[in-house]
Parts: C-alpha cells; structure tokens; sequence
C-alpha cells in the first residue's frame, strides 16, 4: 500500500508541474504527462494485457487501460493522466476502508483465547486450548481470558461477560458456578474444570456464527452483484456504439469527439465502488450488533429486520423471568416471617420450583432436626410436622378436605394456603414475576413501529393474560399446548402485510419448531445455551428482550445506509453517463464522479459499524 | 458436505461475485457463496474427491488475480 502510495505522489507531482508551466515546447508537457502516467498505470496496462492472454477481456484494467490510452491517441493528455491517477486514489482508498472494517472487526471480535493452563502431574502447563480434554482442571489468573467453558473447583471472583454479551456490569462467580470461555476473569485466582473440548466451547461457536453471517447474502447484496454482472457490459457496448454510429451512419460532428465520449463512458464503466460498499455496509452492521451482544447468523436477517412488523413472545423465560418467585405473604394471627418459615421448612424436602422459590425467600439456614416428617399429598400439597405443629401447606382443595375455614384468595398466581396445627395462618402468592426489562422492550418495539406485539403461552388464561395487560401488548394467547403456538404463528403469518416480517423470540429451547417457521427466530439469553444458538437466525446473549429494538434499530440503520448507496451511486453514474452522451460531461468530470461515490459510499459503509 | 476455504488477498469485490458464479458453475460443486468481508469462501460439494478441489482451486487462482494479489488458502 506505501508503494502505490509514493507513486501516485510523485505522479501527482509531475501531472501539476505539466499542468501549470506551459513550457516554450509543449513536447516537455507532453513527455512529463507520460512519466507521471506510467508511474501509476504501467502495473494496470501490464495487468490487462496479461489478463487478456488468460482469457479476461472485459475486467476493469482493460476497460482503463483503453480509455486513458484512447485519451492520448485523441491528444487529451491531461485527461489521460487525470484518469489513472484519480482512479489508483480510488483503489488505495477502497483497500484502506476495506482493511480497517475486516481489522475493526477482528479487534472487536477478540475473544479467542491464546493459552490455557493447564494443571498436570501437580505442575502447571501452558497450552493451546485445543490441547486441553475435558474433565482437566485448569488456572486462570486475574486479567486473563477463560479460555474453555468449565466449572469452576476452587477460588471466587468477578468475571467480565461483555466480549460475549455487551454487558459491561461484571458478575460474580465461586464454587460450582459455571463460566464461559471468552469471559475476563478480574481479580480471584480460579481453578476451573473443563467440560467442553475448545472446538465445542462457546468462544469457538460465537466466533464460527460471526465470521460466517456474510455467507449468507441479503438481498441488497444479490440485486448488486446482478447489476453489476450486467452494468459493465451495457456501458461497453454502448460505448462502442457511441464510437461508431453517429459520426458514420448518423453524420453527427466527427469521429473524434465521439470516440472521446466513448472513451468517457469506459473510465465510469468499473463497478466496483457499488459492489464493495454494500458488503461492508452489511458487515459493519453484523459487527455492531455483536458488539451489543446480539449474533445476527447473516445479512439477509439483518436484511428482514428492518422490516419487522409483528413481534411475537414467548411468555416464560422470554418476557417474565421464568423463575417463580413469592410475591406476597399474608399471614393470620402470626407474623409473616414465621409463616415463611413453616413453609419453607415444611416443603423441605420437596425440589418443586414452588419449594425452591419459598426456600429462597425464607433465605435463613434450614435445621432439618425440626423436621418430623413432611408428607407430599398429589394435587393438593404438603403435610408435615415442624417443631411439633403440623403443618398443611396447599391449595382449596387441601383445606377443604382437612375442614380447615381459611379465606380464599382471588389473586394471580399460585396460592400456597397454610395451616398450623388445623388452624388457619395465611396464605402465600407465588407468580412468576416479569422482566424489568420486557415493559422498555414492548415499548421501544412500538417506537420502532412494530405494529403488533403478540404473547403465546402455555400458562393459564388469568395468568397470561395479567402479564399482557401490564406490559400492554397488543395480542394474547394462552392454554396453548406445543403445536397450538405453532397453528398460532401460522395464522399470524397470513395477517402480516407482503413485505412484513414476523419475528419469534422464545427461549431457543423449546420452541424450534416456531424459530423455524417465522422469518426471523429470535433465541434470548442465547449465553451458554448451544440448543438456542443452533435453532435460532439471531441470538440474543443476554436475557434482555429490549435488544430486539437495539437490533431493529442497527438493522435499519444499515438498510438506510445501504440503500442510500445504492440510489446515490447508481444515480451519479447514469447522469454522468447521460450527460456524456449529449457532450455535455467531460472525462474530467466522469472520473471525479466515478472516485468520488466511491469514496463517499465507502465512508457512508464505515458507518454501520458504529 | 461443505468445506471452508480462506481467500487471502481478496480485495476487489467484483472479482469475489466472479469467483462465486464460476464456482458455482463447476461439476460437484452444489453452492457456493463467498464472504468478501471476511475473506472466506463456502462450497458444498457433491464428494469430496480431489478433482473437484483442484477444479475449484484452479477456478479461484485465474479468478482472483485481479490485481496480482489473489492465493487461495485452504482452510478445513
């Protein structure tokens, strides 16, 4: 790059000095236009004419080579020069851009780890992760990059997810915790042991998805590739027809001011300006949106998002947090913490989400000599003995058929009604609570003009439906078993407008058969989960289910971009070709037109990495 | 089955379309798609005889030689 950098310097040099001193004897103008152009267009005259011995007439050198050598034929020396000099800026530029985004993404992309330690014959290795097996304990000290997935044996830390999910707050990790490769480990020195081969690990498959999405081509980016399939050889051949028809068949003015419009047409004939921006365009976005933990597995995805018209949930684990938690406890004649308790001491022995959620909320050390003995009663709940008291933990029907006279309860959710030693103690709410994040996420969809938001779920219709009103969505749909969500999204593919997108955003889990039927799947909290990140065409890291706009928001971004260079590239290069034709454009103008849309168009591109 | 080949010193767009298309067109050769991006070419191939790699390398050396820069790396 330095080289051709030089020549078009010392070119430009030479072609001023011919430009400005008009020397008594025109030939040193002459001879110093020649220099400068065999500086920088030897090697692209040199190139078309190897080229046309192995069979490439028609590639852009040639189309250059003859135009600048035409112009010096007809005596426009200036021109000719202009012609290749403007035209190497043009290349030098376009490589530039190129080389920085493929960089930019590659830094951004710096996940992969270099080295593991490895912990051998009580002595620490240091290897490539592909050498480590699976159950091998290694060490990963503070600054360092997890290289394989694990869990961890021995030490604490935080550790720093946002290379994988955009997510700047660190999260803490122990004994027992799972970590991801491609995390940072900040300050605790961790022993992890490793559970999946480095070619299975999640770094290696983030990496995979983001270095491959540009395989699978947008449509933008196969309208282009037609166009310019066709474009080089219209513009040819109408040049050639320039050449010939109106000075010899039409009798309009001579040979030689057609033959140098013709000559005009070749210099605006490349279209490789066009071909290269929409690809970085496409590329710059998939970038970004990785950079905000969002994988986009290709640009038409990218593509259809910007059309998203009906975004349709998942109820659990997408839009609530699919862990069920106590909302509320309402205790009678004893205080609310000892009502917990005896909950949570008599579903001890249960590993129910109910049992858990109750345990969790006690939050005190269980001492499990209390515990007599704690009976599972099927459909109606528990009977134990705590402290000497029984305890009746269930629904209506358990206390009806122990003739216990408790209040019931008209609220959302599982109720959970207690009694102690046949007496009446309270009850306690237990709802699966929704995302803080799902009311911003409905709402930034409806700002992005989404016209639908609709909820599909298994769950009861009270439920369900109490969880759509509060996040207003437009549309739900509960008691739907499997293939019910299925029929559902069918019918709603039928509703969406021609150019409409659907979008499906579920778990990645267990919903594939739905990921797969609508244009777009969407699997949140894709970290850690392969099921999700193999079902799905975008995977979100977190479980966040505001990214969907961010990835509206990126989509259409780039789309605009893109289209924008589209129109403005086509657009210049036909007026210039029109405005040649009628001899009102000159080779001057044709070549500041051709380098200039690219160079705008490239910098536009750059764009979408931001 | 699909293989994967790294295009070192792919830097003109057009010629990444060319090479597609003419890949494309190669007996045993299914799809093929390249990433200009990200240097990177995808072929499904009927079998993986050594004939059809040679064709497709073959295809992408006249290809690529644009602007002098073109060398094909296999990658898996």
């Amino acid at each position: 790059m330095k080289k051709s950098l030089i020549q078009i310097i010392i070119s430009f040099i030479l072609f001023l000095i011919a430009m400005a001193i008009p020397f008594e004897n025109d030939l040193i103008n002459k001879i110093l236009f020649v220099i400068a152009y065999l500086i920088v267009g030897l090697e692209i005259v040199w190139k078309a004419i190897r080229n046309i011995f192995r069979g490439k007439v028609f590639d852009e050198h040639f189309l250059m080579s003859i135009a600048t050598i035409g112009a010096f034929v007809i005596g426009e020396f200036p021109e000719a020069v202009a012609v290749m000099l403007f035209y190497q800026v043009g290349e030098l530029f376009q490589d530039y851009a190129v080389d920085k985004s493929r960089k930019s993404i590659a830094s951004l992309m710096d996940i992969r780890p270099d080295v593991a330690y490895v912990k051998r014959n009580d002595k620490i290795e240091k290897l490539s992760p592909e050498e480590v097996e699976i159950g091998e304990n290694i060490v990963v000290k503070p600054g360092e990059k997890i290289p394989l997935d694990g869990t961890i044996v021995e030490g604490s830390s935080m550790v720093d997810t946002s290379a994988l999910t955009g997510e700047s707050l660190p999260r803490e990790v122990g004994i027992g915790d799972e970590v991801l490769s491609g995390c940072i480990n900040k300050n605790g020195l961790l022993t992890i042991k490793v559970e999946k081969e480095f070619g299975e690990s999640t770094v290696s498959k983030i990496l995979y998805l983001v270095e491959n999405a540009s395989s699978k081509k947008s449509k933008s980016e196969n309208f282009i590739t037609k166009f310019a399939k066709y474009y080089t050889p219209i513009v040819v051949i109408i040049a050639v027809l320039l050449a010939i028809i109106p000075p010899f068949v039409l009798n309009l003015g001579e040979f030689r001011q057609w033959l140098y419009r013709a000559l005009t047409f070749l210099v605006v004939s490349c279209p490789c300006a066009l071909v290269i921006s929409i690809p970085l365009g496409f590329f710059g976005g998939i970038g970004g949106a990785s950079k905000k933990g969002i994988l986009i597995k290709g640009s038409n995805y990218l593509e259809a998002l910007s059309s998203a018209e009906i975004v349709v949930f998942d109820k659990t684990g997408t839009l609530t947090e699919g862990v069920f938690e106590v909302q509320k406890v309402e205790a009678n004649e004893i205080s609310k913490e000892e009502l917990l308790k005896y909950a949570a001491y008599g579903e001890y022995n249960s590993n129910h989400p109910i049992s858990i959620s109750l345990r969790n909320a006690y939050g005190k050390e269980i001492d499990q000599s209390k515990i007599l003995y704690a009976e599972e009663l099927a459909g109606r709940g528990i009977i134990a003995k705590v402290e000497g008291k029984e305890i009746l933990i269930g629904n209506d029907k358990l206390m009806k058929e122990k003739n216990i006279s408790y209040i019931h309860c008209n609220e959302i959710g599982t109720i959970l009604y207690v009694a102690i030693d046949n007496k009446y103690a309270g009850y306690i709410l237990i709802a699966d609570k929704i995302k803080e994040d799902s009311f911003k996420a409905i709402k930034t969809l409806k700002q992005n003009n989404i016209k639908e938001t609709v909820m599909l779920t298994g769950d009861k219709k009270e439920v369900g439906e109490k969880v759509a009103s509060e996040l207003k969505l437009d549309k739900t749909y509960t008691e739907l078993l499997p293939d019910g969500k299925v029929q559902k999204v069918e019918e709603l593919m039928k509703e969406k407008s021609e150019k409409g997108k659907l979008v499906f955003v579920g778990d990645g889990i267990n919903d594939a058969p739905v990921l797969a039927l609508s244009d777009i799947g969407i699997a949140m909290g894709g970290l850690g989960s392969d099921a999700a990140i193999e079902a799905a065409d975008v995977v979100i890291m977190t479980d966040e289910p505001s990214k969907i706009s961010t990835a509206i928001k990126i989509s259409k971004k780039t789309m605009k971009i893109v289209k924008q260079n589209i129109i403005f590239a086509i657009t210049v290069k036909v007026l210039v070709l029109i405005l040649t034709a009628f001899g009102i454009g000159t080779m001057w103008e044709a070549v500041f037109a051709d380098v200039g849309v690219s160079v705008l168009a490239i910098i536009n591109s750059l764009r979408a990495l931001k | 089955m699909e293989k994967n080949f790294k295009l070192k010193g792919l830097v003109c767009a057009n010629c990444a379309a060319k090479i597609e298309e003419r890949v494309k067109k190669i007996d045993g050769v299914e799809d093929a798609s390249i990433s200009f991006m990200a240097q990177k070419m995808f072929v499904k191939i009927n079998s993986d005889d050594d004939e059809t790699l040679k064709k497709i390398k073959k295809t992408v050396k006249k290809e690529a030689r644009c602007k002098g820069r073109g060398n094909l790396r296999r990658m898996l």
